[in-house]
């Protein structure tokens, strides 16, 4: 946040990008040479080594690339976890013991605890609401557009924003900017120091997630919806089945794998929750998450051996997640 | 890799400048005949290249620095890529793991010019070092020193033991200048019982490096109820951080910061920004106000204050300074702090600017932009226009007890970590004196 370039070179664009272009030209040319060169070495081998080299072809760039950038950094960081602030020597398991022992970190836990249970539910609930009211509605594109406007603004974004409506005045002579302040009094009371007070600072924070994964919840199971066939709801209307009961009794299930892939992207997502977070309250007043610490820990008070543990800790709670999201897909392949 | 790509890309932006220079523009007689440039003839034949300034300075501080720096870049043809952000504590440790460091740092703290040494910092070339022993006391080259390599020249100098106040106001309420820490404390119970203005304004937010104002409070307070000795001690842990010394300061930093009476509600400084908590002396919310020289070039640009004499009480939004008092009138520790340039690259237009910013030259031309000054000694306080500037040049000088801002000095995990999140807690969450001790002491490094 509050990034400022004063002052960026007295260059024009052009030739801060011409350099670059020169660059990417190359490398483009280099590329397409690559990509000649393995076709005809491929074309020329036996048809037999051709099936094999098939595989070989189009899964080895993928496959380095995902070693390079996932399998190593995350064998790294697991060492890196076992090891002193400074990387210089094993010390066992003592950043865990850390992790799970000091106050502090065990308030981040139970925050980041707190943000996975209740983000994914309450933006999945809500897009799900908003689809099914607006699925057969005139106009729905205007609503839903609105609705789902904030996943174009990025988290930092959305935390500057949320955090004038949650600005708060303590000198009385003064204007207050917030409106959330501006609401409560209008009401003629006395409105909290948002950002400050535990746990409702927490929710608060979370609401701003649910602002921005609402959006893309309902779009999903809009889509969604539209594949319900339309024989089964009139089917449904004949037997005199009302809104509601259609709504749990046939929409839900039949959309329930795509719920399922809504409900873990956004688990997945919240549980690296970072910008909002730290652009909000920068971790304070009880509201910090492990993402964030991990941030902090490793790049501002440069202990990376606390660092990757609390990398390893979010690594391990993801993997159920991702688990189960790859069992519904199974089943449901096998369903079909 | 990284570095040939930088090569070609250095080289493609010299082929655009060559083309400019030789498409038949004027430039290229002026740099030649530099008129006014001859303070400038120890740098030749940077012609075309460019330096990354990466800081912590920020619009309007950064503004009059690029000011500074235009006979350079016109003299040299050097050009100077002034990129300031809130964030470089945190982006400065990404961006040298990364493999992108910039080519200059302003480091705002010693301690973390530290984690750098021999780890991509490269040592100050023997100019530098030089300038750095002709113009500076040796204890600021010290600071800028890492186990006995001389990496970064200092910069900006700041005085904090400051309170802010308006003349004008207490001259109309009859306020006067305390001298000890007592007399401080019962104008503070006056200005209270008065009911007129609050008495203190204070804020510790700042970014993600909120709390660091709560730390300078302690450390001006343990400067003056502890010995110097005591205090360095601390800062090296030579003393747990929940020693009965600290225990002390801490409290007496309670008996203003934790009153109520004194600052309204406690809790809200934690997310009052540092400029807020200033502005309330300008606009007349408080009478005082404790922060460091800089916050006066702040309170001109973003709240139309003018910083005044003490002895001018004509102007109702004129501000100045009296000294943080210390516990009897012959006590007068001064704290401070300052930046540090370290290079990452040892182009010679780099080292060339390192240099620069280290010469009695560019320290005068920089003071006379106004709302700054430095250590260097051959800063000449008729440039320094403003009076609270002023005041701290002279204190600068003549301080026979000056330490740095302990929390630079401390590991950056306790620093720039732990002491900024509890002194935020001690206020934002009424967390006890003793709990935000010992959190602190616990989050030590052990090694």
């Amino acid at each position: 946040m509050n990034q400022l370039i004063v002052h960026a070179g007295r260059k024009t664009p052009w030739e801060v990008i011409a350099p670059n272009l020169l660059l990417l030209v190359l490398a483009l040319t280099a590329f397409a040479a690559i990509v000649y060169l393995v076709f005809l070495l491929a074309s020329r081998a036996s048809l037999k080594a051709q099936e094999w080299l098939k595989y070989l072809v189009f899964l080895a760039p993928a496959s380095l690339l995902l070693l390079v950038g996932l399998v190593y950094p995350t064998i790294r960081t697991l060492i890196m976890s076992f090891m002193n602030a400074d990387s210089s020597e094993f010390i066992g398991f003592d950043n865990f013991v850390w992790a799970f022992t000091i106050p502090e970190i065990l308030v981040v836990i139970r925050n980041t605890a707190i943000w996975v249970f209740v983000v994914p539910v309450l933006a999945t609930g809500l897009g799900l609401a908003v689809a099914y009211m607006t699925d057969r509605m005139k106009r729905a594109a205007v609503i839903k557009s609105l609705i789902f406007m904030p996943m174009a603004i990025s988290f930092v974004g959305a935390g500057v924003i949320w955090k004038f409506v949650y600005s708060y005045q303590p000198v009385e002579t003064k204007p207050d900017i917030g409106l959330f302040s501006g609401i409560v009094k209008a009401f003629g009371g006395t409105p909290p120091n948002w950002l400050l007070e535990g746990p409702l600072n927490t929710f608060l924070l979370i609401l701003v997630m649910i602002w921005i994964q609402t959006g893309f919840a309902m779009v999903v199971l809009s889509a969604a919806m539209k594949n319900v066939p339309d024989e089964i709801v009139e089917a449904a209307m004949l037997d005199g089945a009302t809104p509601f009961k259609r709504f749990i009794r046939i929409t839900v299930p039949m959309i329930r794998s795509t719920i399922v892939v809504v409900l873990t992207t956004i688990s997945i997502g919240t549980l690296k929750v970072f910008d909002i977070v730290r652009t909000m309250t920068g971790g304070n007043f009880e509201t910090n998450v492990i993402a964030n610490e991990m941030y902090s820990q490793s790049f501002r008070q440069m202990d990376y051996g606390h660092g990757s543990a609390l990398a390893i800790i979010l690594f391990v709670a993801v993997i159920p997640i991702i688990v189960y999201n790859i069992r519904q897909l199974r089943l449901e392949r096998t369903e079909r | 890799m990284r570095s040939s790509q930088r090569r070609v890309m250095a080289a493609a932006a010299s082929a655009v400048a060559a083309a400019l220079l030789f498409a038949g523009c004027a430039p290229a007689e002026e740099t030649t005949v530099a008129e006014g440039c001859e303070a400038f003839s120890a740098y030749t034949g940077l012609e075309g290249t460019e330096v990354e300034v990466y800081t912590t300075i920020i619009d309007p501080e950064a503004a009059l620095f690029v000011e500074s720096l235009a006979e350079f870049e016109r003299c040299t043809g050097v050009t100077v890529n002034w990129n300031g952000t809130q964030e470089f504590e945190a982006q400065i440790a990404v961006r040298v793991e990364g493999g992108t460091a910039p080519d200059l740092a302003i480091f705002p703290q010693p301690g973390l010019l530290a984690k750098f040494a021999g780890n991509g910092l490269v040592a100050a070339p023997a100019a530098v070092s030089e300038s750095v022993d002709a113009n500076y006391s040796p204890d600021w080259k010290n600071y800028g020193t890492v186990d006995g390599t001389f990496y970064a020249a200092p910069l900006g100098a700041n005085v904090k033991s400051f309170v802010w106040y308006n003349p004008s106001v207490f001259a109309a309420n009859g306020y006067t200048i305390p001298t000890t820490w007592d007399e401080l404390l019962a104008l503070s119970d006056k200005i209270a019982a008065d009911g007129k203005v609050q008495p203190w304004c204070a804020g510790f937010g700042s970014g993600d490096a909120t709390g660091w104002v709560g730390t300078d409070w302690m450390e001006d307070i343990m400067l003056r109820t502890a010995s110097a000795d005591t205090y360095d001690k601390w800062t090296t842990h030579g003393i747990p951080f929940n020693d009965p010394a600290v225990a002390t300061a801490i409290a007496e930093a309670g008996k203003i910061l934790k009153n109520p009476k004194y600052v309204g509600d406690v809790a809200s400084i934690a997310t009052t920004t540092f400029q807020e908590g200033g502005a309330g002396v300008v606009d007349g919310t408080c009478a005082m106000h404790r922060q460091a020289s800089f916050l006066g070039g702040i309170l001109v640009a973003d709240n139309g204050a003018e910083i005044v004499e003490p002895s001018d009480t004509s102007k109702a939004n004129g501000i100045s300074v009296f000294y943080f008092p210390g516990t009897s009138a012959d006590n007068k520790p001064a704290l401070g702090g300052g930046e540090f340039v370290g290079a990452f690259s040892d182009r010679p237009e780099v080292a060339a600017l390192q240099h620069y910013l280290t010469t009695p030259d560019w320290n005068n031309a920089k003071a006379k932009l106004g709302g700054w000054f430095s250590a260097n000694k051959g800063l000449d306080e008729a440039n320094v226009a403003d009076p609270v500037n002023k005041v701290a040049v002279q204190i600068l000088k003549n301080a026979t007890t000056f330490r740095f801002d302990g929390s630079d000095v401390m590991p950056a995990a306790v620093g720039a970590g732990s002491f900024w999140k509890e002194m935020t807690a001690w206020v934002a969450e009424n967390k006890s004196d003793k709990a935000v001790l010992d959190a602190i002491e616990a989050s030590w490094p052990k090694s």
